[in-house]
């Protein structure tokens, strides 16, 4: 889901390689890794900064950073995204490389996951190849531990020559190490770090080719390293030769004709460039292979086996789809369950303050179109966001993010992913999807972790079709009054049941949206596509619920209260002032109301919508409003009068199930097109976002009309 | 018995070293990165429920993999 105050920029900015530094004197430290090791993690402990954390590689897709302090030292600690090797495939890797090559930094803290460590052994070579200020984090020592893996980190550090920590970041445990770890490499500047040993005729060349590269990187960069790139035929390497190294001509001159002449001899002895690179990759896993042999102990071999117990059930043949049903049916059970009753005391509560707030208002002699406007407008309408929206998002958001840290989304990825494949998209668009439930902007940022831009592309469009956590209220309430019935015990079971079936609409119009796509203006074939189910993990429960209520949850209901509040008075104004014998609003609404009729909605509802455009959560309270305007004054505390009302003003089971549509379908709202403006850096795609889930809303909702009015008469 | 085959082929709960790998330039960079090159051990983990992608035990981590991808990878089947 990935929306927090933090993921969302405002205390850690993603600022490329502007660096900011609290003092001049700090130092600056790169935190890098492969995906899903709890690099988030170690940099939350350092910095005190609250970056989304969860268990599924890819949530960390822009570098952000923090500052700390640690013995009297300051340091700018610069979050990578998460990348197996530096050999640059996709934007992240050559991110996290240009970094290390280039961004200057102090010292580079690479994090391993001690369960995995092998793998992430590859990453720790090739950047102590570029630099020697290493340090290896060894993370999740916790977990090693749980599955009997003993990890002899003095002796890996030996091998290394770097030194080597273990830490369990969750716990804070072996954070100080670390970090004194990283002083004393940067004051120490007499280090020898292990050397990769390549085939003969690679080391050949390279003693051929590194004396005339030594000579214009001395000092800057690591000459055998760079001779390395230059034989894996690294293009990108000879624009850096001559944009960032010392421009002497002569000398890229001679590179350019050395290197010819060790590819003539490579031809003539039949040694093919893919031989090369696959040597040299060779040669980095050998020594990882030969690094964790003896260190890296497995006392019980069958470590796996829990986890393939409970994978055979979640992404088993029979199991797999029933159980994803059934979890997001139990999360909205809960959600609607457990916030009925906090939501009826809110609301009770803050009708109350309305009262008093009226009593107040007359009590000081304010004029009475003031006070009207601020409490019936302005207030009335908060009291409904946040009696409405904060007990259902204080429950969902801690249960989601539990299936987020125990693993379980990478596995719905898993499943889903032949159907992604139908329609020519990437399985990890399901990932995005998942995100969408909480923000949408939020998604289309999530939507970085997918390597094909045309893949991306499609999830980016098709975010908007699973309702984000502002679209909620609205289904809840509406099934609640319509299908569920308002009182008793079992109909929340039923109102679960109902969204879960309106999401699967959503999920397969995502479908149906992403292969449209495909068959017409993002036209592809599927591109390769590897995703890697972590190992399950047990989530700290304490910390899930503290995190999400604080982080998400209080951001989000923030960001809907400051959206509420200005639209509260408008709405007021709108109708409350006359152009004629009629209110500003119901003009609006009159002009809208032939076309709405036509899709099952009326004219208020469609405003509704469109003002609605800042935060879908305010949709209802519009509504609500600009019927109350029509001259009946109600107390709103329950839904049975809110019923009431809507049925008054000629709601039918129709109205009910279009508004769902519609609320399912329609443009994004503002911050995410905005994002999508951002990602895409193109007003087509944007444009394009706004008319396809506008365009098969519309289409939907009239066609459901059409047909149940000729069925059922009304 | 040894068989020649390629990945997509190796049943559930099997094991198999990687022979080559025959796939496009940006996947043969991917799965090496992963740690799979010519001699490496793998094991298929799980189908997933509509029978693709599946799962493959890589050096220790969990990936999925593709049809398409996993039959570019040529694989001798372990002893059984």
């Amino acid at each position: 889901m990935g929306l927090s105050k933090d993921s969302m920029g405002l205390k850690a900015v993603d600022l490329g390689f502007v660096i900011k530094k609290a003092h001049d004197s700090d130092r600056v430290i790169t935190l890098g890794g492969n995906p899903n090791v709890g690099k988030s993690t170690v940099f939350n402990e350092l910095t005190g900064l609250r970056q989304h954390t969860g268990n599924w590689p890819g949530k960390t897709v822009v570098s952000v950073q923090g500052n700390c302090t640690y013995d009297n030292t300051g340091y700018v600690i610069v979050d990578l995204p998460g990348c197996y090797s530096l050999m640059a495939h996709s934007t992240e890797e050559e991110v996290a490389r240009d970094f290390i090559c280039f961004g200057s930094a102090d010292a580079v803290i690479i994090v391993c996951d001690a369960t995995c460590l092998e793998r992430s052994m590859n990453l720790v070579l090739q950047t102590v190849e570029i630099t020697q200020n290493v340090i290896v984090c060894v993370n999740l020592m916790d977990e090693a531990k749980k599955k009997k893996i003993k990890i002899d980190l003095q002796a890996i550090s030996k091998k290394l020559g770097v030194p080597v920590i273990g830490t369990a970041a969750r716990s804070k445990e072996g954070l100080d190490d670390l970090m004194d770890a990283v002083a004393q490499t940067i004051r120490d500047s007499n280090k020898s770090p292990v050397q990769i040993q390549y085939p003969d005729y690679i080391e050949v060349a390279i003693s051929d080719l590194e004396p005339y590269i030594k000579e214009i990187c001395e000092g800057v960069m690591d000459s055998r390293w760079l001779s390395v790139m230059l034989l894996h035929g690294d293009q990108d390497m000879h624009g850096f030769i001559e944009q960032n190294l010392k421009n002497n001509n002569l000398t890229n001159e001679s590179i350019k004709q050395t290197l010819d002449e060790i590819k003539k001899e490579f031809t003539s002895q039949g040694i093919t460039e893919r031989q090369i690179k696959d040597d040299i990759v060779s040669a980095i896993v050998h020594t990882a292979e030969e690094i964790c042999k003896d260190t890296v102990i497995l006392e019980n071999k069958n470590y796996k086996n829990k986890d393939s117990k409970i994978d055979r059930i979640l992404t088993g043949k029979w199991t797999a789809f029933p159980i994803m049903i059934l979890a997001l049916l139990g999360v909205f059970w809960l959600t609607i369950t457990g916030a009925n009753y906090p939501s009826q005391v809110i609301s009770d509560f803050l009708f109350w303050i309305e009262d008093q707030l009226l009593i107040f208002f007359k009590w000081i002699n304010t004029p009475q179109f003031l006070y009207e406007m601020l409490v019936l407008g302005v207030y009335r309408v908060l009291a409904w966001v946040v009696s409405v929206m904060l007990p259902p998002m204080a429950i969902f958001f801690p249960l989601f993010t539990l299936l987020e840290d125990v693993g379980f989304l990478p596995r719905i990825a898993f499943n889903l992913d032949k159907c992604f494949k139908k329609c020519c998209a990437c399985g990890k668009q399901a990932l995005t999807m998942c995100m969408g439930f909480g923000c949408n902007a939020a998604g289309v940022i999530g939507c970085r972790i997918i390597d094909s831009p045309r893949e991306r592309l499609i999830a980016i469009i098709t975010n908007s079709f699973v309702p984000c956590n502002g679209r909620y209220p609205t289904l809840i309430a509406i099934i609640s009054m319509f299908f569920a019935g308002t009182a008793g015990g079992g109909t929340s079971i039923l109102s679960a049941a109902l969204l879960t079936a309106v999401i699967m609409l959503g999920v397969f119009m995502t479908f149906a949206a992403s292969k449209f796509l495909s068959k017409t203006v993002l036209k592809g074939v599927p591109s390769s596509f590897s995703l890697e189910l972590p190992p399950y993990r047990k989530p700290q429960i304490g910390k899930v619920i503290i995190r999400s209520v604080f982080d998400r949850t209080l951001f989000v209901l923030g960001r809907a209260v400051v959206v509420a509040a200005p639209t509260g008075l408008v709405i007021w104004i709108m109708a409350n002032v006359h152009l004629g014998d009629m209110t500003i609003l119901a003009h609006c609404s009159g002009f809208l109301d032939p076309f709405a009729r036509l899709i099952g909605l009326d004219g208020v509802i469609l405003l509704a919508f469109i003002l609605g455009f800042p935060a879908n959560e305010i949709v209802i309270p519009i509504i609500i409003m600009a019927y109350m305007a029509k001259g009946n004054i109600l107390e709103l505390d329950n839904l049975s009068v809110l019923k009431q009302l809507l049925v008054d003003n000629g709601w039918t089971w129709i109205t009910a199930i279009s508004v769902m549509l519609f609320s399912l379908m329609h443009w994004p709202c503002s911050t995410t097109l905005l994002t999508i403006k951002k990602e895409t850096q193109s007003l087509k795609w944007t444009a394009i976002s706004v008319l396809i889930p506008t365009v098969m809303g519309i289409g939907a909702c009239f066609v459901f009309t059409t047909v149940s009015r000729l069925i059922s008469g009304i | 018995m040894q068989i020649i085959n390629d990945l997509s082929k190796l049943e559930e709960g099997k094991h198999a070293f990687v022979l080559d790998i025959c796939s496009s330039d940006s996947m043969r960079r991917r799965l090496q990165d992963l740690g799979l090159i010519k001699g490496t051990e793998v094991l298929c983990v799980q189908t997933s429920p509509l029978g693709d992608p599946a799962a493959y035990l890589i050096r220790g981590a969990v990936i999925a993999l593709r049809h398409e991808d996993s039959s570019c990878v040529q694989i001798q089947c372990c002893e059984v």
